[in-house]
């Protein structure tokens, strides 16, 4: 009885394709939940009758394709449907449009300006070069600079191999892509404020970061690395909202014979003679394993979940010291129609993309000094979209559920705990943005679902509200993450593991930390592998 | 036969030290500049009459002591004050003093204290390792040679001797903000705030830019001063300028200064020599620039002798800096609240908390002049009395962070903005606004015109990683040698960078050298 080969901590996304592998490979796991839903931040929940909200994470790209096949998500019920379009609206009443047809977006740009329409052909092709050189280390595990094992020589050897490849130039030119800032980035290519907003958004979105911040260039990649049906870059919406994507996870992992349990709040993790010896939960329970594998992010794994007794003072040193805070808020809102917005015809299928609001670089840095003042952004910048335009199942019909995605809100307000005026504060703040380009916006809005870093804490578990659980700065990423020493998904205690966003390649529904952890215990167990490595990109 | 071996355009530190270099090597050298005093950056000027400062860098702390023995600066006059303390004043009085490992005063706790030598530890650590890569030309990593896999060589070797901790520490933090390494290894705010501001000093970063623990290494950089922290040059910093003029001379190369380089001559594929405000031209086997990239693409040479995307990094090259120098000539020595008189002079600084320069940094973003400042004081009077009038005092300071084109222009700006800083300084030395008898700032387009630095930047170009090591000043004319054939870059936007640190000037002679263009 509650005897398992192996138990996994939080079904969240990485959790249970971590949780499926093991079960693949003939081992019985058991995925403990604390919510009494499954899902974590890859959650679809209906908070407003006939409404489903994807509560957290809202849109699909990252998921490594080869875990979508392996683990035949479609089979189990997964659909991604791509969507295109987008626009931002600048405060002169005109927009930039975004169209997935080249030509339409060269005449958009154009419109803007003609030597930016040029350029940004130059800067896909460029931008595109980066994003195929870090696809393959996806679905790897990185190797440790500091060890002379054969296994890391040879993969940091083959690391250095595929950056040689581009010769002296090419790699000085990826160097410089990663640790420039977007701003610095995008300087380069365009002359348009507009244009350089619109692309900028995607190296702050998560990251405790402004755009002009160096390295924010490469997190503008963690946003362009993925794909939909083949097509890098591109993002898609789950259908049925992100939850979608749990669901087809935990019925791949039960077919295996995985067991989830949910509401179970897991108080410690049992450790006898340095050995990991399973789980008890804060009501007594206890479920014994002699592999068990945390998915809560670094700081709740190793200050929440595991005795100080048990673990050295370098891994509680590094613990505390773990960079995790937050910069992100979220709106749900469910609408009594579809909104129209200045200048945009309501039938233009930019309407079905990501919508903007900051028209340039300056409106997102000081949305970033807001943040850095211990407030939320005045003017933030929001990725705001309209699910339901796309997938009509997500409201009733002729009704639509809007998701807006807020950078920056602190995680904690000029020093102390939010407070529900606060979060009134920050809505109101969001909502006005909105509206001030939309007419009829504030009239449709039925409910709206306010999350700010204090939300997404408590209702997920992400320390501080941070979505990526760890910043995606330097000392975070590859054999960094999380901590030096401790990024191949081994945790400081035999048999105990780590597999969530904390770990490499971090954060974003992609469920290769969760992949690439299997792996690892698998080859620990030695046991066949049954995890896929990296796709090759033609 | 050519009129020289080599040209060299700019007197400054870099240029004469290369120019000396060569010389010695038995090259026959021309170090040209427009300015009448040598020196460049290192310069002394008179504020009034006898009131003498320097004008630009006020600290030596990096300056490579290989040059100064190679050279034998000191014969040729360059004489050193003794090694400086750092005081961060603080707001009430209590001040905070670093004195090598030891922390005094501002309730610094143990814990500190302890934190502190092991921090300074470290970084020495470190910065023994980036000297062997400063000390050479940057290796290529593709195109490797023999000498530069030496380097790679030496720089692994040198990562694992440090042991694994080390390492790891290294590889974690190399690229990262200064703010969160303080916030790790610190307690105390005030502490915090003076390490920080060394990391920002001459860049157009605040303490929580990602980049900044880099800054930081290359400010920690040391030469013969390392562990005593900053020091004065006797006779202002021109006297630098002027020892490195006598040296070079010494060896052998001819230093024409007042008579400023108009163009770079091009002739088919490759440059052959200068043309000179005089409307002489000269000719060289090879031209080597000390002036800052911009200038020495955009100005001297020219767009239209640059292929496409060559022209395109000269535009992309980034060169802001949010420095400012304030002069103030004084009719006595300051009283600041807490300090008594011998402490002056030491290295004063003013930056409450790291908030308080990110806060200093923001509006700068924005091309604005924010509400308050951080400072990096000297009063170099007081242990060089050469510098004024009996009893009278000169005070120069660094100000971060103005920024290069405010609103309107600096003219609409010059004066409030004079006004705010010497309140905020009258806020540690009530009485200041009293003494003064002159004062002046230099604004970062003021700094531009005075020494030919575009932007103002004082290390030609922003240090960032994109645009340092094997990346600087661009990909594609990295070790010293540029696209155009005949044309060498010797200055501070070459490897390894800014700050009176003399070794792009020695790196470059070194290379030039080796590759025997001069033969």
């Amino acid at each position: 009885m509650n005897q398992y080969d192996a138990i996994v901590i939080g079904a969240g996304h990485n959790g249970l394709t971590n949780g499926a592998y093991l079960a693949k490979a003939g081992l019985k796991v058991a995925v403990l939940e604390r919510n009494p839903y499954i899902g974590g931040a890859t959650v679809s929940r209906e908070l407003h009758k006939g409404w489903y909200y994807s509560n957290c994470s809202y849109v699909a790209s990252l998921l490594r394709p080869e875990i979508t096949r392996d683990l035949e998500l479609p089979r189990h019920g997964l659909q991604v449907v791509p969507f295109g379009g987008g626009a931002t609206f600048m405060r002169n009443g005109d927009h930039l449009g975004a169209y997935s047809d080249h030509d339409r977006h060269y005449r958009e740009i154009a419109r803007h300006s003609k030597r930016d329409a040029n350029a940004y052909d130059r800067y896909a092709a460029d931008t595109a070069r980066q994003t195929k050189l870090i696809r393959p280390y996806l679905l790897k595990t990185a190797p440790d600079p500091t060890s002379l094992k054969p296994r890391d020589l040879r993969d940091l050897l083959e690391f250095a191999k595929s950056f040689t490849s581009m010769g002296e130039e090419g790699l000085l030119d990826t160097i410089k892509f990663w640790t420039a800032s977007v701003g610095d980035y995008l300087n380069e290519y365009f002359e348009t404020d507009v244009l350089k907003a619109h692309l900028a958004g995607s190296g702050i979105i998560g990251t405790a970061l402004g755009v002009y911040s160096p390295g924010t260039a490469y997190v503008l990649l963690h946003h362009y690395m993925g794909d939909v049906d083949g097509n890098v870059g591109a993002w898609g919406f789950a259908r049925g909202g992100m939850g979608a994507i749990a669901d087809a996870l935990s019925k791949s992992f039960q077919s295996f014979g995985g067991e989830i349990i949910c509401d179970a709040n897991v108080d410690e993790i049992i450790v006898r003679d340095g050995q990991a010896k399973g789980v008890a939960l804060k009501d007594g329970t206890e479920y014994h394993a002699d592999i068990v594998v945390s998915n809560l992010d670094p700081k709740r794994t190793f200050l929440d979940i595991t005795n100080p007794k048990d673990l050295p003072e370098d891994v509680l040193h590094k613990a505390r010291n773990f960079k995790i805070r937050g910069s992100s808020g979220k709106l749900n809102i469910a609408l009594d129609g579809l909104p129209v917005f200045d200048g945009l015809d309501p039938r233009s299928r930019l309407m079905a993309g990501d919508l903007h609001f900051s028209d340039s670089l300056e409106r997102q840095e000081r949305a970033y000094d807001d943040w850095k003042n211990g407030t939320w952004s005045k003017d933030p910048y929001l990725d705001m979209m309209i699910p339901s335009l796309t997938d009509p199942t997500m409201a009733p019909p002729g009704k639509h559920m809007m998701s807006v995605f807020v950078q920056y809100a602190p995680p904690k307000v000029e020093g102390r705990d939010w407070t529900d005026e606060d979060k009134d504060g920050f809505e109101k703040s969001v909502i006005d943005q909105i509206a001030n380009y939309s007419p009829n916006f504030k009239d449709l809005i039925l409910h709206c679902e306010t999350r700010t870093p204090r939300e997404i804490e408590a209702e997920v578990g992400l320390t501080e509200g941070n979505i990526f659980m760890g910043e995606l700065t330097f000392d975070q990423l590859l054999f960094n993450r999380p901590f030096p020493g401790y990024a191949q998904y081994r945790g400081p205690i035999k048999g105990m593991y780590m597999c969530s966003s904390g770990t490499h390649p971090g954060g974003g529904v992609m469920a290769a930390p969760g992949a690439n952890a299997a792996r690892e215990i698998l080859m620990d167990l030695k046991r066949p592998n049954t995890v896929p490595g990296g796709y090759a990109d033609d | 036969m050519t009129d020289y071996d080599a040209i060299i355009i700019g007197a400054g530190h870099n240029g004469l030290i290369c120019g000396a270099y060569l010389a010695k090597a038995g090259k026959r050298v021309l170090v040209v500049d427009g300015r009448e005093q040598p020196g460049g950056c290192a310069s002394t000027r008179e504020l009034a009459p006898g009131f003498r400062l320097s004008d630009c860098a006020q600290w030596l702390q990096q300056f490579d002591d290989t040059i100064v023995r190679d050279l034998d600066l000191k014969s040729a006059g360059l004489k050193l004050g003794a090694g400086k303390r750092t005081i961060a004043l603080q707001a009430g009085g209590d001040h905070l003093t670093l004195d090598g490992d030891l922390l005094r005063g501002a309730g610094i706790g143990t814990k500190d204290q302890v934190n502190f030598q092991s921090f300074r530890q470290q970084i020495d650590v470190f910065s023994k390792l980036m000297l062997k890569l400063y000390r050479n030309r940057a290796p290529k990593l593709v195109d490797a040679d023999w000498s530069d896999r030496m380097t790679l060589m030496k720089l692994g070797l040198g990562l694992k001797l440090m042991g694994k901790e080390n390492m790891q520490d290294l590889m974690r933090i190399a690229l990262i903000n200064i703010y969160d390494v303080m916030n790790e290894n610190f307690d105390h705010e005030g502490l915090k705030a003076a390490l920080a501001l060394d990391a920002i000093t001459g860049t157009n970063m605040g303490p929580r830019s990602p980049n900044t623990v880099y800054t930081y290494l290359h400010r920690a950089m040391g030469g013969p001063l390392q562990a005593g922290g900053v020091a004065q040059v006797m006779g202002g910093m021109g006297a630098l300028g002027e020892a490195l003029q006598a040296a070079a001379e010494r060896c052998g190369a001819k230093v024409q200064l007042g008579c400023a380089v108009e163009k770079i001559v091009k002739e088919g594929d490759r440059v052959t020599g200068v043309s000179l405000a005089d409307g002489s031209a000269l000719t060289a086997k090879v031209v080597i620039s000390s002036a800052d990239p911009t200038t020495t693409f955009r100005d001297l040479l020219g767009y239209e002798h640059l292929e496409t995307g060559m022209a395109r990094r000269v535009a992309q090259y980034r060169t802001r800096s949010g420095t400012a120098k304030l002069h103030l000539a004084l009719s006595g020595l300051p009283a600041f609240t807490g300090l008594d008189a011998k402490a002056l002079s030491q290295r004063l600084v003013i930056a409450p908390t790291m908030d308080a320069i990110e806060s200093a940094f923001n509006p700068m973003k924005y091309a604005e002049c924010g509400p308050s400042q951080v400072f990096d004081i000297s009063i170099p009077s007081v242990e060089d009395s050469s510098l004024a009038p009996e009893g009278q005092h000169v005070l120069t300071a660094l100000v971060h962070y103005l920024p290069y084109a405010p609103d309107g222009g600096w003219e609409a700006h010059r004066q409030a903005t004079l006004d705010n800083l010497m309140r905020q300084l009258e806020a540690y030395a009530p009485g200041l606004g009293g003494q003064v008898v002159a004062s002046e700032l230099l604004v970062p387009p003021d700094l531009e015109a005075a020494y030919g630095m575009a932007g103002g930047n004082w290390h030609h170009g922003e240090l960032s990683i994109d645009q340092a090591l094997m990346m600087r000043p661009f990909p594609g004319s990295t070790q010293y040698r540029t696209a155009v054939e005949g044309l060498y870059l010797c200055g501070a936007g070459a490897h390894p960078g800014g700050s009176l640190m003399g070794l792009p000037g020695r790196n470059a002679a070194q290379e030039i050298s080796k590759q025997g263009v001069l033969a």
